[in-house]
């Protein structure tokens, strides 16, 4: 494969007396999907933060898209996309104004805003919805949009922080339908979830217990490694382990 | 640049598109300045009264005409005897009472002296004053006129004037009231209840990781705010002039840049209080119990604060609204200059600035 996008070594980070983030080790391909596991309170989100130039590691190298953590936030910042559980859309905004604001403050010029709008609004069949506020979508179609929109300024990297809460299998396939062609384009995907379903679909997964990362590879070897019929039992039997909880 | 007119546009998208809200930033000023100036007021106007009238002559029929005639009583009824003056209070609808013994015009003549007494319902004790002191005005007048050939041997006369407000309209008051009110109502909640909002809804968290700096989306969620404030100064300073009669004897450019200082104080302080709380609820909660009620109650403008007692007197200092009231009235009714009020604009400027890099602070310590 190609160069590494995030490389984190020893990462760790430390509130008062508590370790939430304990000497991770990691790299993640150009073009990877990689599931990043772990139950509540394992310490994804502050590691997840730390790469998002969010939060300052308290020890360990890291840099992302060739940036380092410490020192080139911003730089960090201009070359990822980010979507949380909560979609970050406004609803009281329409389709078309969600794509221009998310646009504009990325910097992009007003032809490129108008290019790429018209690009999302073709490839989800929106284009009857645009001038439509986000409040009268479907959950599923504003999670398409809100992924449409991490990805609008296209970045090397894009974080989902349990994109596909709440929603059917159905809408959760065509999703990832999404993630796989951002994939192909060459952007990073670095994912949460909470669904083992969603870990099969990763070409990596790792995943956390206790600020560690217990294991990490590809669903497949993970299975063979753990003896284990799906990614579900694989996951229970390393989260058993977890001596912390949330 | 480009990123920051993105995001003040979205602002204005956001205010525009919550029509109930604005109309009730827009019209609330106006509602409060009418309601304040026509209902809630101490002035007396027309108050009923009624007259129990045992002389009957010359004297006392032109004293009954002289109240009468006056903006502030309306002779309503003429009682026949005592009994009748506690019924009449009773009913609510008569709030004093004059008597006037018999012969009243012949005491004068022969003693030198008679008698009138004022029968008042105190069980609104402001009231029953201040309509006591209208009556004795209007009698003392009328003594004076009949007086007025008499050369009395000793004789010390009061005069006294009203500075500023001969009138002693309540308008006066209140006017720069109502605005500290409303500026701190809208900018203080509004810009917390609107930065609370985003975190409520995760779009702050994607503010964060995108490349804005902090400080552009603070003030560009300032922005329309600041806008809508100068709206409702305008809205109140129209409304005072012409539906009011209050003066603006003081410079319109420095009356309008104080108020802007005021709004930027009260952005300042919602921003604060943005940064203390996580939800809509605690943080219009905060914006009410702890800015707007202090603002009524510790402005000056309703309670003098003289007559406060001492802790209250010292914790009024810190109400920036304390401050831009007595600006407010010294520029708008007393028509003084900045050179009397920097004193107080320079604790405005400093409370604004200490509220910034509070809340700045804050802002960073939550991202680290």
């Amino acid at each position: 494969m190609s160069e590494s996008v995030i490389i984190t070594n020893e990462l760790t980070k430390r509130f008062s007396n508590f370790t939430a983030v304990d000497a991770i080790s990691f790299e993640v391909k150009k073009g990877e999907i990689f599931g990043f596991l772990g139950a509540n309170g394992a310490g994804k989100t502050t590691a997840m933060r730390m790469l998002c130039g969010l939060s300052i590691p308290t020890s360990g190298r890291a840099s992302v898209a060739g940036f380092d953590v410490y020192k080139q936030t911003e730089d960090i910042k201009r070359s990822i996309g980010y979507m949380s559980q909560k979609f970050s859309l406004y609803e009281d905004l329409t389709v078309k104004e969600n794509m221009q604001f998310y646009g504009g403050i990325y910097g992009m010029s007003n032809k490129a805003i108008k290019q790429k709008t018209d690009y999302v609004l073709n490839t989800l069949h929106l284009e009857n919805e645009a001038k439509k506020l986000v409040r009268s979508l479907p959950l599923g179609w504003k999670q398409k949009l809100a992924f449409s929109v991490a990805i609008f300024h296209e970045p090397s990297i894009v974080f989902l922080d349990e994109p596909t809460g709440g929603v059917d299998p159905v809408t959760r396939r065509e999703f990832w339908n999404l993630i796989y062609e951002a994939a192909e384009n060459g952007i990073t995907i670095f994912v949460t979830t909470h669904y083992m379903d969603e870990a099969e679909y990763c070409n990596r997964v790792s995943i956390m217990v206790d600020g560690k990362i217990e294991a990490l590879d590809s669903p497949t070897r993970l299975k063979q490694i753990f003896e284990a019929e799906s990614m579900g039992e694989v996951f229970l039997k390393l989260a058993r382990k977890a001596v912390r909880s949330e | 640049m480009k990123q920051f007119i993105s995001f003040v546009k979205k602002e204005f998208y956001h205010i525009g598109r919550d029509r109930r809200t604005l109309f009730i930033l827009l019209v609330m000023p106006i509602v409060q300045i009418i309601i304040f100036g026509f209902a809630l007021t101490n002035e007396v106007k027309n108050s009923s009264i009624a007259v129990l009238d045992q002389a009957n002559d010359v004297g006392t029929r032109s004293i009954i005409a002289e109240l009468d005639a006056s903006n502030y009583f309306t002779v309503q009824k003429n009682l026949n005897s005592y009994k009748e003056v506690e019924s009449e209070f009773k009913k609510g609808k008569i709030k004093m009472v004059i008597v006037f013994p018999q012969n009243f015009a012949t005491d004068i003549k022969h003693f030198n002296k008679a008698q009138i007494q004022f029968i008042t319902d105190a069980s609104d004790p402001n009231l029953a004053n201040t309509m006591n002191s209208y009556a004795s005005n209007i009698i003392m007048d009328y003594q004076n006129r009949i007086n007025q050939d008499l050369k009395l041997p000793y004789r010390i006369k009061t005069e006294y004037r009203m500075l500023y407000n001969a009138q002693l309209k309540g308008a006066y008051s209140f006017v720069p009231g109502v605005m500290s009110m409303v500026l701190m109502l809208i900018c203080t909640m509004m810009t917390a209840i609107t930065i609370v909002k985003e975190k409520e809804l995760g779009t702050m968290e994607v503010m964060l990781v995108s490349p804005v700096q902090p400080l552009k989306i603070v003030i560009a969620k300032a922005v329309p705010y600041l806008l809508l404030s100068t709206i409702n100064i305008t809205t109140i300073l129209l409304l005072s002039v012409f539906v009011l009669d209050v003066p603006i004897n003081g410079s319109i450019i420095l009356l309008v840049s104080e108020a802007i200082l005021f709004t930027l104080t009260s952005l300042a302080l919602g921003l604060l209080i943005s940064t203390v709380t996580d939800s809509q609820q605690t943080a219009m909660f905060i914006s009410l119990t702890g800015m707007f009620l202090p603002t009524v109650m510790l402005s000056g403008f309703m309670f003098p604060i003289e007559n406060m007692p001492l802790p209250l007197q010292i914790i009024s200092n810190i109400v920036p609204a304390k401050w831009f009231y007595f600006i407010v009235k010294s520029v708008m009714i007393k028509g003084v200059g900045l050179a009397s009020v920097w004193r107080e604009t320079l604790i405005l400027v400093a409370m604004t600035g200490f509220f910034l890099l509070l809340s700045i602070k804050k802002f960073k310590i939550r991202l680290a």
